[in-house]
């Protein structure tokens, strides 16, 4: 019998070291699940509390400088080379630079981060370069875009926090890094990757569908085969990317979905025509924004196939659904509105 | 008295080993020799070996481990050869199947063709074990049960494998060989078919998976609980019902009504067994063969139930005027 209780003992520490080696990759309980659909149908969103109060702390925006007189010179007539925000009264114009700095280089030496000191209008350094494209994106995103940003609009800070290159922006995955072609491909996907939350999905859904425009859809029309040629391959690279929003939202695939069928747009919560508008934003701003500066770009800021660091749904939303918690910094910064002679016409009203 | 109520066999009748009884012509010899294991026969019969190899169970070895090979030094590979990472990654890594536009041709070795190469192997390894485990079977004299179980098993790999990779034209509607991969494969299978919730054939598989589960539980702990009757001589029981039989069957009258046999549970067992992986082929081979979205053909059929809607009305983006592409 001694043997025996040697046995339930090996027995007993081996259960319970395989459960606590099984249970360390989990969040502690409890989540709040909130109900987001018809009820008994599992339309609900998980949140886990304390990542959520984490989440929630990251994401606050900053106070808005006090709003700056419009009266006086215009930037565009006391300063030279301003091309984008000329229309603003100095005053204004001096704001927003302070803001720029805070926003996006504050560790960076100031306005030298940007600047040659010894000749503010020169457009030697390529970081104003790149700025004076920014602008113009966040004016084009905060105009032409309101199906996704609606009135809340963006700014710099959304993307940046503080950082002269956001935390999340991706760059096109080199998928067979090693001398090897002859074996070991991964077909893009098969590694813990966070993009996709650590699954073995493809990991790198962003050059096809948010810098090309492959099919996103893969279901057919009609219940019986009609013709639709899509694959179970390329359904991995849709849930690959739809892994990523997720992700970046920090929300179920119910937010958007009914996952009883995921292609059925009568049966979605709006979030999902919001998000849809967003994929093409951030497919239009990559490849009319960011791609154009591949040659600004120095190649310390490249990745490693030498092209530019890009958007997706991350770079902005940082694991809010809405980024910084639905905050307007806009409202702020109505230059930011609209491109300059609009952005010129909201700060006059 | 011996009490049978444990996890663990606490009494081990041992007594000279054997090899077994003799076998007829065109039987290879055993190999090995016969031992004890104590801790094995915890929980098993406690002699171990001689194992019968034979022409067909050494070929089945030789292929199944060529394909091991070739799955393995893929995934090796795709770490640069970095046993570490290799160990560390292992529950991602793969062996993927062609990229579709391949169809059904021969795709370039890194591509897809070393996945055929391995399907190859791997189909051959089996059925050449499938063979073994049916002439095992007839050489002592056994039912073909276990061989024909074993079957079911392979009509289920070689749906997923074979026969439909062939009906849909592309190899690349194959399963990877990996394990979080096949995973998530099976995941995107069922979003790129409209979700195999609603196929019929899945959820029939379903039943027959959870209902042997559910009956191996049920037969395993009925016969635990009349062996201090003599309940686990179950073929005994069958021709010479004795009190364990019968107490075992009122309990179950008893309980729900109804009760199979001592033979019949048996039967049911290996049904719901082979049912499992027959159905769930069943329901695979329909999969983008002959039904493209398994929620759309739940609504023509009536199947799905319509829930109230309670969002606003959302319209397609991609449908509407002057958005953005």
């Amino acid at each position: 019998m001694k043997s025996m209780s040697f046995i339930r003992r090996v027995a007993t520490y081996a259960a319970g070291l395989s459960a606590v080696l099984l249970l360390t990759a989990c969040e502690r309980p409890f989540q709040d699940s909130v109900q987001h659909g018809y009820r008994g149908t599992g339309m609900v969103q998980v949140y886990n509390p304390r990542m959520l109060a984490v989440k929630t702390e990251a994401n606050q925006a900053p106070v808005a400088l006090p709003a700056a007189s419009g009266e006086g010179p215009k930037a565009g007539q006391a300063y030279k080379n301003v091309q984008v925000l000329g229309d603003l009264s100095v005053a204004q114009f001096n704001r927003l630079m302070v803001s720029i700095t805070a926003w996006v280089s504050p560790n960076e030496g100031g306005c030298v981060y940007c600047h040659n000191p010894a000749n503010f209008a020169e457009d030697t350094k390529y970081t104003k370069v790149v700025a004076r494209r920014m602008l113009q994106m966040t004016q084009a995103i905060n105009s032409e875009y309101k199906t996704h940003v609606a009135e809340t609009g963006v700014t710099c800070y959304t993307c940046h926090r503080g950082q002269p290159v956001p935390s999340q922006v991706w760059f096109t995955a080199n998928h067979q890094p090693y001398g090897s072609n002859f074996m070991g491909d991964k077909a893009g996907q098969n590694e813990p990757s966070k993009v996709v939350g650590l699954s073995s999905l493809p990991n790198d859904p962003f050059t096809p569908f948010l810098l090309g425009d492959l099919n996103i859809r893969v279901n057919g029309p009609t219940a019986l085969p009609s013709g639709n040629r899509q694959s179970t391959k390329q359904a991995e690279w849709t849930y690959g990317l739809m892994t990523h929003m997720s992700e970046s939202l920090g929300v179920n695939c119910t937010y958007c979905h009914n996952s009883r069928s995921f292609q059925s747009w009568e049966n979605s919560p709006p979030q999902r025509a919001t998000a849809w508008h967003g994929i093409r934003m951030a497919r239009a701003l990559n490849t009319g924004y960011l791609e154009p500066l591949t040659a600004t770009f120095p190649e310390h800021r490249k990745g490693e196939l030498g092209d530019v660091a890009k958007i997706n749904c991350g770079t902005c939303h940082q694991g809010a659904y809405k980024p910084l918690n639905g905050a307007s910094m806009l409202k702020d910064y109505p230059e930011l509105a609209a491109p300059s002679s609009k952005a010129a016409q909201v700060a006059a009203n | 008295m011996a009490d049978y109520l444990n996890l663990f066999t606490t009494v081990q009748a041992t007594g000279p080993v054997h090899h077994g009884e003799a076998l007829g012509p065109g039987n290879s010899p055993r190999t090995g020799h016969p031992g004890i294991s104590w801790l094995l026969g915890k929980i098993g019969n406690a002699q171990i070996g001689p194992i019968y190899l034979g022409g067909l169970g050494l070929a089945s070895l030789i292929c199944g481990l060529i394909a091991f090979n070739i799955i393995g030094m893929n995934m090796l590979a795709s770490v640069n050869y970095d046993p570490i990472q290799f160990v560390r990654q292992l529950f991602w890594l793969a062996l993927e199947p062609p990229p579709p536009e391949y169809g059904l041709s021969w795709p370039p070795l890194n591509q897809g063709g070393w996945f055929l190469i391995c399907g190859i192997f791997l189909t051959a390894s089996v059925l050449l074990w499938w063979v073994r485990v049916y002439r095992r079977a007839i050489q002592l004299g056994l039912g073909t049960h276990v061989a024909w179980a074993f079957a079911a098993a392979l009509w289920l790999m070689f749906v997923l494998g074979f026969f439909r990779p062939i009906l849909m034209g592309s190899w690349g509607e194959a399963v990877p060989y990996g394990i979080f991969p096949h995973l998530d494969w099976t995941a995107a299978l069922s979003i790129r078919y409209g979700n195999l919730f609603y196929n019929p054939f899945h959820a029939l598989s379903i039943v027959f998976l959870y209902g042997s589960v559910l009956l191996f539980a049920m037969h395993g702990a009925t016969i635990l609980a009349v062996t201090r009757f003599g309940g686990e001589r179950e073929i005994e029981q069958i021709v010479d019902r004795g009190t364990a039989s019968e107490r075992a069957a009122l309990f179950w009258r008893w309980t729900m009504g109804f009760n199979a046999t001592m033979e019949s549970i048996h039967r049911w067992a290996w049904w719901f067994a082979v049912l499992c992986p027959i159905t769930g082929g069943i329901g695979i081979l329909l999969t983008g063969t002959v039904v493209d979205n398994w929620y759309l053909w739940a609504i023509k059929h009536g199947v799905a139930p319509a829930y109230p809607n309670v969002f606003p009305p959302v319209i397609d983006p991609a449908l509407s005027l002057g958005v953005k592409p």
